[in-house]
């Protein structure tokens, strides 16, 4: 199989959903528009050619009913890949997401296993409005019984998905749809782990913890501080549920300052369960207080200067350090 | 305004020595600061006061025996800062018809008769120290007080202490000569007292401990010496978790019977080195973990026995429990420190042939006594009670 040198996020899911599809004839997409369409941030563009309407099926517009039908496939030994457009848009499949396939294994005793994925577009900063623009990832990792993915690199974008898709409980993932059109050199699409966080750059002075859309403002924002004398780790969460806990409370116990970088909204959010989680179990290692760059608490705004406003910057970051560590 | 007065720091006491003030005349005070050394009867005890406020005027000289509840300083309101909680006052003394009480100020400091149970929590408003500052303060015997901090708003950060440490390495540790002959007095007072009045029973229970033993010896495996537990700290724990289903042996008897106590303050009784015994109190215990419980024990115990236990700590244990440890004797037949209603008493742990699954073996045997007030509860409580230490330290990793 030849790999090209330079892919993107976007090519990088499409791929692993080919060779998911390719390797096991039990995996089949599903979701709004990814057929003929090719799916509207044009992930599974040319999939249909390749695998007909069998296994890469249009839905209705009725997330909670291709959801449904996800899980019921699932439970009758296929290996689903369920597409919701936005995150926004899958609070309709919630009910289905929350009280059936996080459930059934618990409430079947073991019995019954649900093997599904669901993939979703989060965040905001397109222009898309309040009804497109949210992040909610923060929400689902709330949730016993499921696993949430927030792939922030294209690496993780093609290696996520395998892993997911061999899990017997439910996963999502979190695609930032900012990050569709990343590249990045890579030698092929390598299984990527599930269940810990990573390290994306060292540095002694401060922990910055952060996921999905926000890593490369974060990690630019660490360029920044550097060049006044300030060394900030940056690490990236990549699975939301359940958290890595070691990787945040060593990442912390070594710059003892930690700034939480969430594009989801502060309050009850997944920043706020990372920061309760050192209080909790790194408080003595703590040399100042918790600090975060979150949304504002407003729905995303339309204007392009609001939205701007409205979202986590490399600005805002930087600033929240400086603070901090008082220059 | 506020009027800091001489607290009742026992049961038993009438009066007390103020021995020094550790703050000065315009000095911010915060909930919690300790303000002033008192000489009592058990020892020199470190005085905190419980208003946010600024230190006015100072009414006692050092050196000046006053009885309880004679004013000792004026403290101005901050102004901007609510009162904070006034401290419990869970000494009630049954054989005081009639309290000392202040002298009432429109604002007392320390208002009498409040409940018996909780525990305010101590917010310290003003000062800015970080955790890991304080921690490292705290292993390096460091006056936090006495450093300049570098961090944003004048914070003291680690980065302070760690250059104060380099230079202030050795000398800061403070103790205090203590006068035995007060303290003997003291516990004679209470002991009588406790003899008299108090009409207790005894129960017995010797028990298999070696499910603990191992758990601890697994626990402390390959740690280095300063995060290992010691056995009473499992003792400890379980006497704390167990009365919080017993809710009669937690708690003071005093004039309208007796009152259970919300929180769970356990009492340790401390020798102390050339003799006498204090039993101040490890604050919430049923909630410490076993590592936070063996810090908070080590602490008491070195300050306790280096003179530098607080009044809320010498005041407020509701249970108390003396171990005799590694060098002790078999069983103890402890006696009750009124106003509290119960003390359990943990015996030396000895190899002894046990009957189990109906043969003998050698096995690591502990007997735990119970002393509790009668007029509080009864024996088939206190049974059961004792069967459920039993039970916590059997599977010692729910402790």
């Amino acid at each position: 199989m030849s790999e090209p040198a330079e892919l993107s996020y976007r090519e990088a899911v499409r791929s692993a959903i080919r060779n998911a599809m390719q390797d096991d004839p039990r995996v089949f997409l599903m979701g709004e528009d990814v057929g003929h369409y090719g799916g509207c941030y044009a992930v599974s563009k040319g999939l249909l050619d390749e695998f007909g309407p069998d296994r890469i099926r249009d839905t209705p517009l009725s997330e909670s009913a291709f959801t449904g039908a996800g899980i019921g496939a699932a439970m009758g030994g296929m290996r689903p890949i369920v597409e919701i457009m936005t995150c926004n848009f899958s609070l309709l499949a919630l009910d289905q997401i929350m009280n059936n396939a996080a459930t059934l294994r618990h409430m079947s005793g073991g019995q019954v296993s649900v093997p599904l994925v669901i993939r979703m577009a989060t965040g905001g900063g397109r222009q898309l409005g309040a009804q497109h623009s949210h992040s909610l990832e923060g929400w689902y990792a709330h949730i016993p019984g499921i696993r949430v993915l927030a792939p922030a690199t294209v690496e993780d974008a093609g290696g996520m998905l395998a892993p997911a898709l061999a899990d017997p409980d439910p996963v999502l993932i979190f695609e930032n749809a900012l990050l569709y059109n990343d590249t990045a050199r890579v030698d092929g699409l390598a299984k990527a782990d599930i269940d810990h966080a990573a390290v994306r750059r060292e540095g002694t002075d401060i922990s910055l913890i952060t996921y999905g859309g926000s890593l490369g403002k974060t990690l630019a924002a660490a360029e920044l501080l550097e060049q006044v004398g300030i060394s900030a780790e940056v690490l990236d969460l990549r699975v939301l549920r359940p958290l890595d806990e070691e990787a945040i409370l060593g990442s912390v116990a070594r710059t003892r300052r930690c700034v939480v970088v969430d594009e989801g909204w502060r309050s009850g959010s997944i920043s706020a369960e990372v920061m309760a989680r050192i209080s909790e179990s790194g408080f003595w290692n703590l040399d100042a207080p918790l600090a975060r760059v979150c949304s504002e608490e407003v729905p995303i705004p339309y204007a392009k200067h609001l939205e701007d406003a409205a979202l986590p910057n490399t600005d805002k970051i930087v600033q929240a350090v400086r603070k901090l560590l008082g220059r | 305004m506020g009027t800091f007065t001489m607290p009742s720091l026992g049961a038993d006491m009438e009066a007390g020595i103020l021995v020094e003030w550790l703050k000065q005349p315009g000095e911010e005070l915060s909930h919690g600061d300790i303000i002033a050394v008192v000489e009592t009867d058990k020892g020199a005890i470190e005085v905190e006061v419980f208003e946010d406020g600024r230190l006015d005027r100072l009414l006692v000289e050092p050196g000046t025996k006053v009885p309880v509840g004679t004013p000792l300083a004026e403290i101005a309101g901050s102004g901007t800062q609510a009162q904070a909680s006034p401290p419990p006052e869970p000494h009630v003394p049954a054989d005081a018809p009639v309290e000392t009480a202040p002298p009432a100020p429109p604002v007392s400091a320390r208002p009498e008769a409040e409940p018996v149970s909780s525990i305010a929590p101590i917010f310290g408003a003003g000062e800015r120290i970080s955790p890991a500052a304080r921690k490292l303060a705290y292993d390096k015997e460091l006056d936090l007080n006495a450093l300049q901090g570098t961090g944003p708003d004048g914070a003291i950060i680690l980065a302070d202490v760690q250059k104060a440490a380099g230079l202030a390495a050795g000398g800061a540790n403070r103790t205090r000569p203590r006068n035995l002959a007060p303290m003997r007095r003291a516990i004679a007072a209470a002991m009588s007292r406790s003899k008299r009045e108090i009409p207790h029973y005894y129960l017995c229970h010797s028990f298999d401990v070696s499910a603990a033993r191992e758990w601890l010896d697994a626990f402390n495996g390959g740690k280095p010496p300063a995060e290992r537990l010691v056995f009473s700290a499992l003792t400890l724990k379980a006497v704390a978790l167990a009365v919080s289903e017993f809710p009669e042996f937690n708690g003071f008897y005093g004039q309208n019977g007796f009152s259970a106590s919300r929180s769970i303050h356990v009492g340790i009784a401390i020798a102390l080195r050339g003799g006498g015994l204090a039993a101040p109190a490890i604050h919430n215990t049923d909630r410490l973990s076993l590592p936070e419980l063996m810090l908070a024990m080590n602490d008491l115990v070195s300050r306790t026995r280096a003179g530098g236990f607080r009044s809320s700590e010498i005041s407020d244990p509701t249970v108390t429990v003396s171990s005799l440890g590694e060098r002790g004797v078999e069983a103890l037949l402890p006696i009750i420190y009124p106003p509290q209603v119960a003390i359990i008493g943990f015996g030396s742990v000895v190899q002894r042939a046990w009957a189990t699954g109906g043969a003998v073996q050698v096995r690591p045997v502990m007997c735990a006594t119970l002393a509790a007030d009668h007029r509080a509860s009864d024996g088939h409580r206190g049974a059961l009670l004792l069967r459920r230490i039993e039970e916590l330290l059997s599977h010692p990793e729910g402790l």
